[in-house]
This record gives C-alpha cells, structure tokens and sequence, in this order.
C-alpha cells in the first residue's frame, strides 16, 4: 500500500469517525449543555476575587490585578476549558470494566485515535457554547483587556490544540490505568484537583508565592489552560507563548508515548485476564 | 479455515470469603486461584463449514471464541485462522473475520442503524460501490427496510440483532464467530435468523462457528457439532452421530385404534409413556424397521410417528456424563 493510499485510508477512517462522533453529539445536545454547565468553576471564581478586588487591584508578582483583569482572565479560562475539556477517562475505564471495549478491538483502528476523534467531534457545538463567552470577553470586558500582540493571537489557538491533546492524553493514560483497578476514575479526580490549583484554574498563577510559581514551570498543568490564558490576557508574549508551545509539544510527545505503553500494557493484561 | 492445537487458557482470579475481616485481610493480602477455562483444546474446521460449539455454561464457548477472535492470547497452545494468529489483530486479519455477541451490540445506540453502517464501510476500508451492493444485499436478505433509518434505541431485540449481523458482515467477512446469536429473539425471529445465517454461508462460502443455547438453532444450521465441557472436548463429529451416540434409540409414537394392553407393548420397546390410546416406545436405532414392521401388522395402529429424542436431553445426558465418550 502506498503511503498516498495509507493517507487517504486514513484521512477517510478520520473523517468517518468525527461524523459519527458529531452525530452523536448533536443527539446529546441537552446532557452536552448541561455538562458544559458544569465547567462553572472559572465564573465563581471570578465572582470570588471581583470580590476580593473591588477595594483597589491584588498584586500579584509580575502586575496587578482589577476586578476587569480577573473578568478577562477567567472568562478567558472558561472558554479554553469549554474548548478543551473532555470525558475520555470515564468512558474508557467505563469499556474496560463492561468489556465492551472488546467491540472496539475487532475494528481495524488503534482505539485511541477513536477515542480521540470521539472527544473531538463535539467541538462544533462547544464552540456555539463559546460564542457567548467570547462575547462577554469583547463587550463585556473590553478590549484594553485583551492582549494587544497579532502574534500572540495567531498562536493561541495552537495552545488551545496543545492544551486538548494534553488533557486527552492524560485522560488516555490514567483512563488505561483501568485495566489493573476499577477505581482509575478515582485516580483522575485526585489528578483534577492538583489540575484546579496548579493550572490557574481556581488562582491566577501570578498570585501565587514565588516558589510555587516557578515550580509550575517543570509542572504540566500550567501548560493545560494557563499558557494560553496569559497569552489572551496580554500576561505573556508571544515569545513566551512560544516557549510554552514548545514545552506543550514536549509533553504531549511524552504522553503520547506512555499512553501508548501504558494502553498497549494494559492491552495485553486484558487479553490475558480477560476482556 | 481454522486449526486449534492443544489450546489452553487459564484465568488468574481473586479468591475471598464473604464478611469484613476478610474484605479488609484482602487489601494486604490477597488470594489468587488459576481457573483452566479451556484446556487441550483441538479442532480444526474447513473453509465454509457450519459449526455448532456447544456446552453447558463455564465450559469455554465465548472464551475459545474470543481467542479466534484475537480478543484474549491463548495461554498455551497454537490457534491459526484464514493463516493468520488472532492474537496479533492485524489489520488483514480484523477484516476477515467477525464476532457478533448477541448479550453486547456496536450499534451506535442514539443513531440510526446507518450510522453504524457508513462508519463500519470506513473503518473496514469497503470500496462504496460495494458498500452499496453489499448493503442492499444484506438488508433485502434481512427484510430490513425502513429500519436503518430509526434510531438504534427505538429498535425491537429482533430488529437491532438484524442490524448487528449487517453492521457485522458489511466488510463480507470469510469466518463468523456467532456468540448466542438468537438470544432472547422471539420463535420467528429465530427463525428469520437462522435462515438469514444458512443464505449468507451458502451464498459466500463463509466459515460458521455458532455457539447457542437454543438447539433449533444448532439442529437447524450445523451439520457438526464441537462440544465442550470444562475447557475439554467432548466430542467433535456430525449431529446425528451425536445424537446417535448418547441416545442410542429412537422414539415411536404410535395412536391406536382402540385401548392396548401394556403388557402386549414390552416386547415392542421401552414405553416412555402411554395415555389411553396413544403410546410412545423407546427403540433401539437398529431395530426400528422391524419393530415399526411388526407393530404395524400385531397391532391396531392408526398413526405412527418416528422421533430423535430432543437435542436438550442429549446433551444434558451428555453432561450428565452419563454416555458417550470424547470423539
């Protein structure tokens, strides 16, 4: 087979899988939006700390902060986590436990990249969920704002892209982990919670002391929402985005690759113990 | 088509007694036993053959079904399948094969049957001119129609077990595995199944591994049988041959014209029962000429009718290990 026909054999299994993955999500349109709902967590956040600023600005370690900026910075959030986030991890150790992942493994098709355009399909809905929040951003908080660099902004949607793939991967990876204990969803939720602290997702990272904040630079989390956040925010340029992206693209090969072991792993205990 | 030699698998399991202490006693500890579902396990069957695998629950069916499948790695033994090992799941293999488990479905549950369909025409690589045709094939042999257009969740059991042997077959694979396939199906539907099952073998010389509890279905669809029992063959050969070996005998039911001492009855065969003027004999196979000749002319016979005793007391005598012997 030649590598023209392999690509179009893939291009078209692809496209075959984000069909049927948008099909059904349109189906659960509703349970979508209520899910999506359920992403509220930059907005309390942002009604908390327009709280705590609105006697004057926070300072933060590289600026300060005003009830504005905390308006821009988590609606910013939000709609990266709108964009991003997926349920991979319990859909996964759902078809491990059930056995119905066996279904999966008589397709002529690696079940992660199923998966993958499975928690991609929707996101033609997610961005209608978007509109309104980039709406808020541009009205709402205005402009002055937002980062004023055209290069930052051609690169954030590539750390948008940086921030799914690595939410996904490790959603692969401890999903996987389903098939040594039932309870790999419970590992994911302890994941979650360092998640929600150390990648600005509950405190701008600039609010943290100084010794947490540079340890977040060898941490994933901050590359999975902050990165782009900043960079939206005008926090970061885009030679520092870049920097981001690069170190986005370290990780993901990384995860890639123990995913995959680990998925390949697991795998084979699978075949041995039964599916 | 399919080559199994000395196959095994065994399982590693958890082993606790209910209760607290032994709940928590098992967070540090823990117990493990080896259970040997299938054990020595040889067979072999030719290109288009229909095979029935049967057995009694626990005896190694749907796991020895999962190993030709690729779905588990034997844990001793070698399995070969249109030349390929299973366990490799390459691509070329996947599209030869197909698994239906009638208790778990691949329909996408929300969409239209189709959906399925057009995604399993991609994933399986099918050429859309013969997508079409085989598609168009496959619903007409299946009576399908309007269908395919009705979400999966609003289908009836018969329905979706349709649509599951389309969405299956649709890359027209050279073996079936058939894991219960008429589960909880209706008679007629049953039926429809099974004829749809016979038409796609003969039709495209497909190899047919078919494992239910329904003996209509086995009686109806394979020539020969596998049985297994504890992960062991226990016999391997033609139904008749089977049937022949456990139960030795066939029934004669005979209706007579007017009442019949059952004393004049013993020398005919074994009475299974006898209610006024209808009699059912147990006779041996190789003396039912001249035991229904010589009924006929001693006594007031009105109806006669030959039967194979039911496939279910076959096998049940045949678990029971109360006959027969491995093949």
């Amino acid at each position: 087979m030649s590598l023209l026909t392999m690509l179009q054999r893939r291009v078209r299994v692809i496209g075959a899988l984000l069909r049927a993955g948008f099909a059904n999500a349109l189906v659960y349109r509703a349970e979508f939006l209520v899910w999506m709902l359920t992403t509220n967590l930059p907005l309390v956040n942002l009604a908390l700390w327009s709280a705590v600023a609105r006697d004057g600005s926070v300072q933060g370690t590289e600026g300060s902060w005003s009830q504005r900026q905390f308006a821009a910075y988590f609606l910013s959030a939000l709609l990266v986590r709108v964009l991003t986030s997926c349920g991979t991890v319990w859909e996964l150790t759902y078809e491990i436990k059930q056995g119905t992942l066996a279904l999966r493994l008589l397709r002529p098709v690696h079940p992660l990249l199923a998966y993958a355009t499975e928690a991609l399909s929707p996101l033609p809905i997610r961005m209608t969920f978007a509109l309104p929040i980039v709406a808020a951003l541009l009205l709402g908080v205005g402009w002055e704002h937002l980062s004023h660099d055209p290069l930052s902004w051609l690169l954030v949607p590539v750390a948008i892209a940086g921030v799914w793939l690595m939410v996904f991967l490790v959603m692969c990876l401890v999903g996987a982990l389903g098939f040594w204990f039932d309870s790999a969803a419970g590992v994911w939720e302890g994941w979650f919670a360092f998640y929600t602290v150390l990648s600005g997702y509950a405190v701008p990272l600039d609010l943290f002391p100084a010794w947490l904040r540079s340890a977040t630079a060898y941490l994933p989390f901050r590359l999975m929402l902050a990165l782009p956040v900043e960079a939206m925010t005008g926090r970061i340029d885009h030679l520092q985005l870049l920097h981001g992206i690069a170190q986005q693209v370290a990780w993901c090969t990384a995860l890639l690759l123990l995913a995959r072991a680990t998925f390949a792993s697991g795998l084979r205990r699978y075949a041995t113990f039964g599916a | 088509m399919i080559d199994i030699r000395s196959l095994g698998k065994t399982y590693r399991v958890t082993r606790r007694p209910p209760g607290l202490w032994p709940a928590i006693r098992s967070l540090w500890h823990r117990e493990w036993t080896e259970v040997a579902a299938v054990r020595e396990l040889s067979f072999s069957i030719a290109a288009g053959e229909r095979v029935g695998f049967l057995g009694p629950n626990g005896a190694g069916k749907t796991t020895t079904l999962k190993m030709l499948s690729g779905l588990l790695h034997p844990t001793s033994g070698e399995v070969r399948v249109a030349g390929f090992e299973p366990a490799r799941r390459e691509v070329a293999f996947l599209k030869t094969v197909t698994l239906v488990m009638g208790q778990k479905q691949q329909l996408l549950w929300d969409l239209p049957a189709s959906e399925t369909f057009a995604l399993n025409g991609a994933l399986f690589d099918v050429p859309r001119q013969l997508f079409k045709r085989t598609l168009d094939e496959l619903t007409e042999l299946l009576q399908l129609g309007q269908v395919l257009e009705k979400p999966v969740r609003s289908l009836s059991l018969g329905e979706r077990m349709k649509c599951e042997l389309v969405a299956a077959l649709l890359h027209r694979p050279r073996v079936l595995f058939l894991d219960e396939p008429t589960i909880g199906l209706d008679v007629t539907m049953q039926s429809a199944v099974r004829d749809f099952i016979r038409r796609y073998n003969e039709q495209t010389g497909a190899t047919v591994l078919l494992t239910s509890h329904y003996m209509e279905d086995v009686a109806a669809l394979c020539p020969r049988v596998i049985v297994v029992d504890g992960g062991t063959l226990r016999f391997d050969g033609a139904l008749s041959e089977l049937v022949r070996r456990v139960r030795p005998h066939k029934r004669v039911s005979l209706t007579f014209s007017r009442p019949v001492d059952p004393g004049d009855l013993q020398r005919f065969g074994r009475v299974i029962t006898q209610d006024g003027t209808r009699v059912t004999l147990e006779v041996p196979h190789q003396e039912l000429p001249q035991v229904v000749s010589a009924a006929m002319m001693q006594l007031p016979v009105s109806d006669l009718d030959v039967t194979e005793p039911p496939l279910e007391d076959v096998l049940r005598e045949l678990f029971a290990g109360r006959s027969t012997e491995a093949a």
